[in-house]
Order: C-alpha cells, then structure tokens, then sequence
C-alpha cells in the first residue's frame, strides 16, 4: 500500500514536470526589481519588432526580485534565456559558479554591457522640513535614514558605496573617520529594509523617516505614485550604477533562442529603447536622447565602482561579505 | 433550571467571557481583515474587479488552485495514517516521531524552499541527472508541490492526533474482540469520530497550501503569468505599486476563510441531519 | 510496548507514515545537513557564536515563545466561547481564525505594519503611550502571535466540542463550583490539546520569515530574526554558511519540540 501511495506521488510529481517549447519562440528575462515598468514597455515594443522582421510571434516572459536572489536563482536552474541584473557582481557569480555564459560576458555587448545607468539620490518629504542638502546631513541627531540592507539588496549597495565614496572625499581617504561616519549614518537607520521596494513603501506608504536612499529612476517613481509626497535632492556627489545585461548564452543555446535573445539585449541600445530608458527616468547611453527626453537628469560628479573601488569582487569583499566594513559599521 | 446552571456559566461571566474574546479577535484579526477590503476597494470597485480578472491574476489561481489541489489530498492520506500509528499503538520511538511530524512546522519557509533547491537545482544532488533527461522540478510546477506538501505537511496529522489521543481506543478495541476488520473499524468508528478534527485539517491544510509564500518563493522563478502563485502574484503587484490590485488579490484569499466558514456549516447540518433521522 | 498490539493496521500506517515522512521531509533535511557538513566544527562553532546570531535567536526564541504563551491564553478563550456559547456573529468569527492561515505571510506583515506603525490605526495610540509598534520586537511578537494563534484554537476547538458534559454534570451534583470545575475537569481534559497548540504555534513562530521582516525593522542586534540571517548568508552566495544557521535552528527547535512531546507523554501516563 505504501509503495503504491508513493509510486503514485512519483508519478503524479513526473507527470507536473514540464517541459518548456523549445521552438525559440520564448525569451525568459530575469531581472531585478526596479526594472518592472521598463521592460514591460521594452518587451511589447521588440516583441513587435521581432513580429515585423521575423514574422514569429515572440514571447518574452519576465521575472523581477532582488538582484543576488535572482542571480542564485539562475545558478539552480532557471532557465533564463538574459539576465538583466541590478550589478555586474551577481552576473559575475553566475559566470563563476556555473559554465552558463562567458567569464568575459561583459565585453559582449557596448558600454561594458550596461545599455544605461542609473545613479543614488537623497529622498526627503515634502518642502525638506529637515533641510537635507547632502550625505553630511544624514548623521545629525534625531535624523532618520531608510535604506535596505546591503547583505540583502542590491540596490543598497550601491547606496552604501555612495555614502562611503563622500565619506572618503569627505576625510581625504582616512579610513578610520570613514568608518565613524557610516557607522553613524546607520545610527540613524531605524529599519533595514530587504529590498529597495520593501525601503519605499517603508517611507512612502508607512511614512517612517527623514530621508530615503534610493535609485533616481525609484525616486521619480515615488514623485509619480505618491503625488506630493516627496523631494529629490542630489547630494554633491553620487556613484555611477551600471546595471548590466547579458545573454545566458548555454540555456539560450537550448531553447533554440539565442538569436532572439541577442537581438533582445542589442534592442535596448536603439533610440526606441533608449527614449523608453529615458522615460522611466533612467540614465540613457546615448547622449541626443538624454537631450530629447522630456526630464532632463542633472550632471552631477558621480564616482565608479571600477576606477574608485576597484570593481565589483573587490568591493563585495571589502565591504559586504562577512567581516566586511558593513560588518564593523553595524557592530553595536 | 438548577442543573443547567451547573455546567455553564452565568449570564455577565458569559457575556464579560464573549467581550474579552469579541476584543481580542478585532484587534488581531478583524481590523486587519478590515485594512485589506479598505486598501483594496480604495480604488473603487471597477478596479477592484478588473485586477481579478487580469490574465497574470487568473493563470496565478489556477496555479495556486493546482499546488493545493495536489498537496492537500496527499496529506489527508498520510495525517490519517500517522495519526491512527501514533494514537492507537504504543512503540519505541513514539515521541520521536511526533516530534518529526511536527518539525516542518518549525521550519523556515525559506529553508523549506532551500532543501529542495538542494537537492533537484542545476547545481543539487540530483541536478545533473534531471538536466540530461530535460526533467525540470524547481521553478515549475513540480516545484511549487513539493514546496507546498512540505511547509502543510503536518497539519491533518496534527490536528487528529490529540483528537484521537483524548478518544482513546476502547471502541475500536470492543469491535476488534467482536471480530471486525480494519478497514471495518477505520471506516465505521474511527472515521465517524474524528470527521470533525478530519475537516478542520483538511481546511487548515487547504488554507495554508493556497497561502503559501516564503518556501514558494523560493522555487517559483516568479516567471510572471507562469510560476507566480497567487501569493507571488500579490507580492508583484504591491512592488509595482499597484497596491489596490495587490489587495483585491488578497481578499480572494480572505475570502478562503468564508467559503471555509460556509463549507463547514453545510457539513454540520448534513450530519445533523442524518443524525435525526437516524434516531 | 505496554499494550499489545490488538487493532489492525500497525504496519500499514506506520509503514506508510514513515516513507512519507522519510521523502517528503528527511531526506530533504539531510541534504541540508549534508551541505552544512561540509564546514567543519570549528566553522560551525564560528558561525553559530556570532553575536549577531545569538541576538537573533534569543530574537527569535524569546518572541516566539513569548506569542505561543499569548495564543494559548488568548486561544483557550475563543476556543470556549466559540464552542460554549450561542451569540449572533458567532459563525462569522469562527470563519476569522482561520484568516491568519489564509492570508499570505507577505501580506499579513504588510497589513500588521500598516495598523502598527507610527502613523497606523493602532501604532498612533500606542506612540501615545509611547511603546513603538511596528519596527520594534514588540512588532515581532505581534506578528508571530497573529501567525501562531490560530493553531491554538483548531487543535482545542475539536477536543472541546468532544467533550461531553456527563462528567462536568456529576461534578456538579457532587457540589464543585463552576471554578472547581473548570480547573479539575475541564482543563485537565483539554491540557494535551492545548499543549499541543502551544507546540504547533511555538514551532511556527521560529520559522516565520514573510510577516516578520515587513514589521521588524530588521535591525542586526536589534529586531533581525534568525531567518533573515539564513537569507543574508544566501545573498552572499555562501549555501554551506547558511545550511549550518540553519541546521543550528533545526536542531534546537527539534530539541525543544522533543522535550515538549516527552513531557505531554508523561502527562497522558498520569492521566491513565
């Protein structure tokens, strides 16, 4: 009887097992969460595009989460035919720990695979009543600062580079005045957020904190869906995210959807697709779209990970995997 | 009039008894019932309806109505078997396995997710075999069952087995001196005794096989339209700041709880019913 | 051992019971263990006597149990007033117990932080009073008692509505009071049951990671649950770090769901 109950179980468990088309008329796309409202306009626009030129009616499927949870789901086998992750680090890891796509991925496509950036701004309510011009106002008394937790959200990371990089402009390199200016800085975080959304709704929805760090396409973002609310301020000086993109050449090459799925990521450097970067407030690559869009982006001076902290390993080690600088900052 | 107020309590004690309960119950379960509905219809009604009926909501149903529609059944079966080895034999080990049975409780739903990440992943146990023979469990459907039988595994189990304890075996041992089977025995005496601990796993196990979301999480991919359950689901929309649809998506699991609500009473009246007319 | 075994079906559904258990749960687990075995003690010992994990335990544990002791008391009272008494509304509530299990843990938090925080229905008064509602450990203990309470009331409700009143009646006639009842007859009678809620609400509690991160705050030292430390380890890609927290949790909630279990088998002997 009980061989029979799980034999049935076995069965039931193989007949679930799917297996996906393999005709090359399906692009997974696994991406990190501030993307959503982008490549839901992306998708429709190449999808429409392929339709023309290729006259099969492609389809994209999307995943969003956290950057590194995603990255670590295509590691265990989701079947992603590109990854467009929050940090070049998570590709990296993928790149590392599995034989899906090339060490040297990034060269694959311009700009070291980013098809546009992004950069880290102050979020404060309404009118500044706290008078918020920059990182150094962060760590007065009584200020509170909502961001996400590094360890768990890319988005966050980029946050804390950002600071550390005044920081370290700030006291001319000397690391220990660094170190005592972030410690204070999370003083003043009363909640660490897993996510970069998780943080939002912590200040938009739940109207805790004096100011928010956040992505600049997040920040314009929170301006739309809570009218009113809220100010940007750029601080005098602010990091340079480049969110890459790449194809999962081995899985692409499986489905049969590797033509496709090139094709999809070379799309996003098109002025139709940079005007829609532009549109959902990220920074486009190319300069006369920039100019175009209806919200010009300030310049501001802006560090990067690869010339000032020494890329993407090397910053993950130094600060953020155990023992890290993030570790000895949150020590009580 | 005397004898009645011998097993019962006074009027004020029950009513002051009824109040604190009222109380309790609004302060943790009604207000945030009553948050959902509010965030939900914020919006009004056509939006309400409209993100029920959004092709990714509805494939997110079927998905959730699929995962629960295995998993429950399979427990049923096995939270019958253990209860019925635990409560009516004494062995060695006894505590031990209660033990066991409950652990998945105890469990983080992200580990629940995790062990079977380890085990059929591309880069688990058995992931390798499974990529040659093109057989796909984590982030499909097979996936999402395992996930789910894991984290309601013990809640059928749980709920007959201090049931059947207080029962205790002496009807079933009567039946056996007068000769009856097993099956005999399950299915005229265990069966019509424990129908009331029965249901309420089943619901219990039902309720938390749709609700599932952390161990699901992990082993979903969250592919929008195909793997998202309608929990998953809800989590997109509320991070896409669609915060009236996340809600109305929510009520639908709330509304679970009534349709339970609703199940139970027929039940109860059908074997009042059938009571009456036996006697 | 004590008895012998009369009624049927001791190989069937014990047999069945522990295949199912050993696939569906063990073997599982053991590849959890496996992959946490491949550090060795010292790494486990490392890992385990962090500060920052045995803060999150004591977080974890503390809370948990602190909410399962809530959901007992506040469970028995529902239980009886749900089974006792006759009331108009006393259908609908019955239905809302169940709420906490269908409600997604996600949006459970969501909605607990919203009625708790500072600016919420609740967390306003209670910033009156100055206590922090959500984003405290008081948050923590909300949500875990919100999750755990229900378990309560299904594992007594049953045992309850079981229990007939013959021997409540001969109390009576032997001149108890309706305290003396209660406290001699009744109780007694729905101890396992509610131990067993205590359990199942306890050992939910520990694991519980979706409501809880939204209203914590997630604070290391402060208000981060062990869960989330398992999450973290993950982020950085570290699976073997991660299995040994894990495992570490595994082990003591097993320990503890063991003692409790033992300790509810002395108490069925001293009944008989």
């Amino acid at each position: 009887m009980s061989h029979c109950l799980s034999a049935v179980t076995l069965a039931l468990l193989l007949t679930a097992c799917s297996k996906r088309a393999t005709s090359g008329s399906t692009v997974l796309n696994v991406s990190y969460d501030p993307t959503r409202e982008l490549y839901a306009d992306v998708n429709v626009a190449f999808a429409k595009q392929w339709q023309t030129t290729h006259g099969i009616t492609l389809n994209i499927e999307q995943s969003h989460g956290g950057s590194g949870k995603q990255a670590r789901a295509v590691i265990d086998g989701l079947q992603a035919d590109v990854v467009t992750l929050a940090l070049a680090g998570d590709i990296d890891e993928i790149a590392r720990q599995t034989k899906l796509l090339p060490s040297d991925w990034q060269a694959k496509l311009p700009d070291h695979s980013s098809p546009y950036t992004s950069t880290i701004v102050l979020v404060v309510r309404k009118g500044n009543p706290k008078g918020i011009k920059d990182w150094g106002d962060l760590v007065k008394d009584g200020m509170q600062v909502i961001t996400p937790n590094p360890k768990t959200s890319g988005g966050a990371r980029w946050n804390y580079l950002a600071a550390w990089a005044w920081a370290a402009k700030e006291y001319h390199g000397d690391q220990a005045q660094i170190l005592a200016y972030m410690t204070r800085l999370f003083k003043n975080v009363p909640v660490l957020g897993t996510g970069a959304r998780d943080s939002t709704s912590t200040f938009a929805k739940q109207g805790k904190g004096d100011v928010l760090l956040a992505w600049e396409n997040e920040a314009y973002l929170i301006d739309r869906e809570f009218p009113g609310l809220a100010d940007i301020i750029y601080p005098s000086l602010s990091i340079l995210a480049e969110p890459p993109v790449a194809v999962v050449e081995a899985n692409a090459a499986k489905h049969g959807s590797t033509q496709a799925a090139r094709a999809y990521l070379e799309f996003l450097y098109t002025d139709e697709a940079q005007a829609m970067v532009a549109k959902h407030f990220y920074r486009p690559r190319k300069p006369e779209i920039a100019a175009q869009a209806t919200l010009r982006l300030p310049d501001l001076p802006m560090v990067s990970v690869d010339a000032d902290f020494g890329g993407w390993a090397k910053a993950q080690a130094t600060h953020f995997n155990d023992g890290g600088t993030f570790d000895q900052v949150i020590k009580p | 009039m005397h004898h009645r107020s011998a097993t019962t309590e006074s009027a004020p004690v029950r009513w002051l008894l009824i109040g604190l309960a009222l109380l309790a119950l609004s302060l943790f379960l009604f207000l945030p019932l009553l948050a959902v509905f509010v965030e939900a219809l914020r919006r009004g009604v056509d939006v309400f309806f409209a993100s029920l009926q959004s092709p990714a909501a509805l494939s997110a149903v079927r998905l959730t109505l699929t995962a629960a529609a295995v998993s429950v059944p399979l427990n049923t079966v096995f939270g019958v078997a253990a209860a019925w080895g635990v409560t009516k034999y004494r062995f060695r080990g006894r505590a031990l396995l209660l033990s066991l049975i409950d652990l998945p409780f105890a469990v983080s739903p992200v580990i629940a997710g995790l062990v079977w990440v380890l085990l059929f992943g591309a880069q688990g146990w058995f992931g390798p075999w499974l990529a040659e023979h093109d057989i796909r469990i984590i982030f499909e459907l097979p996936g999402i069952i395992l996930a789910t039988v894991f984290v309601t595994f013990p809640f059928v189990a749980r709920e007959l087995i201090p049931l059947m304890e207080s029962q205790g075996s002496d009807q079933e041992l009567a039946a056996v001196t007068l000769g009856a089977s097993g099956w005999q025995i399950f299915r005229r005496i265990t069966l019509p005794n424990i129908k009331w601990g029965l249901l309420y796993g089943v619901l219990l196990c039902n309720a938390r096989a749709m609700g599932e979301f952390g161990a699901v999480s992990v082993v979903s991919g969250h592919i929008r339209g195909k793997t998202n359950t309608l929990p998953l689901h809800i989590e997109v929309l509320y991070n896409e700041y669609q915060f009236s649809a996340a809600f109305a998506c929510a009520t639908l699991l709330g509304l679970l709880a009534l349709l339970t609500l609703g199940l139970k009473t027929a039940v109860e009246q059908l074997t009042h019913q059938r009571a009456s007319r036996r006697t | 051992m004590s008895k012998p075994r009369v009624i049927p079906g001791f190989g069937l559904s014990l047999g069945f019971t522990v295949t199912y258990l050993s696939l569906i749960i063990l073997i599982p687990l053991a590849a959890l263990f496996v992959k946490a075995g491949g550090l060795g003690p010292a790494e486990w010992w490392r890992i385990l006597s962090a500060p920052r994990v045995l803060a999150a335990a004591k977080l974890t544990f503390g809370a948990s149990a602190a909410a399962a002791t809530v959901s007992v008391g506040m469970g028995l009272l529902v239980t009886w007033v749900l089974v006792r008494y006759r009331f108009p509304g006393r259908r609908v509530l019955d239905a809302m117990v169940d709420l906490p299990f269908a409600l997604p843990t996600a949006v459970a938090g969501i909605t607990l932080t919203s009625i708790y925080a500072p600016n919420g229905w609740i967390g306003h008064y209670l910033a009156g009073w100055g206590i922090q509602g959500a984003y405290s450990p008081f948050g923590v203990f909300i949500a875990l008692t919100f999750i755990g309470f229900p378990f309560v009331v299904r594992t007594v409700q049953p045992v309850m509505e079981d229990l007939g009143s013959e021997l409540e009646e001969a109390a009576a006639t032997l001149g108890a009071s309706r305290w003396t009842v209660f406290w001699r007859v009744i109780l007694p009678a729905l101890l396992p049951a509610l131990i067993t809620g205590f359990t199942l609400a306890f050992a939910r509690a520990i694991g519980e990671y979706g409501s809880v991160i939204f209203i914590s705050g997630n604070l290391p030292m402060k208000t981060e649950i062990l869960p989330l430390l398992i999450v973290s380890q993950l982020e950085q890609y570290k699976y073997r770090e991660a299995a040994v927290i894990a495992a570490g949790m595994l082990i003591v909630s097993f320990a503890l769901l063991f003692f409790i279990n033992l300790l509810q088998r002395q108490l069925n002997w001293h009944k008989r």
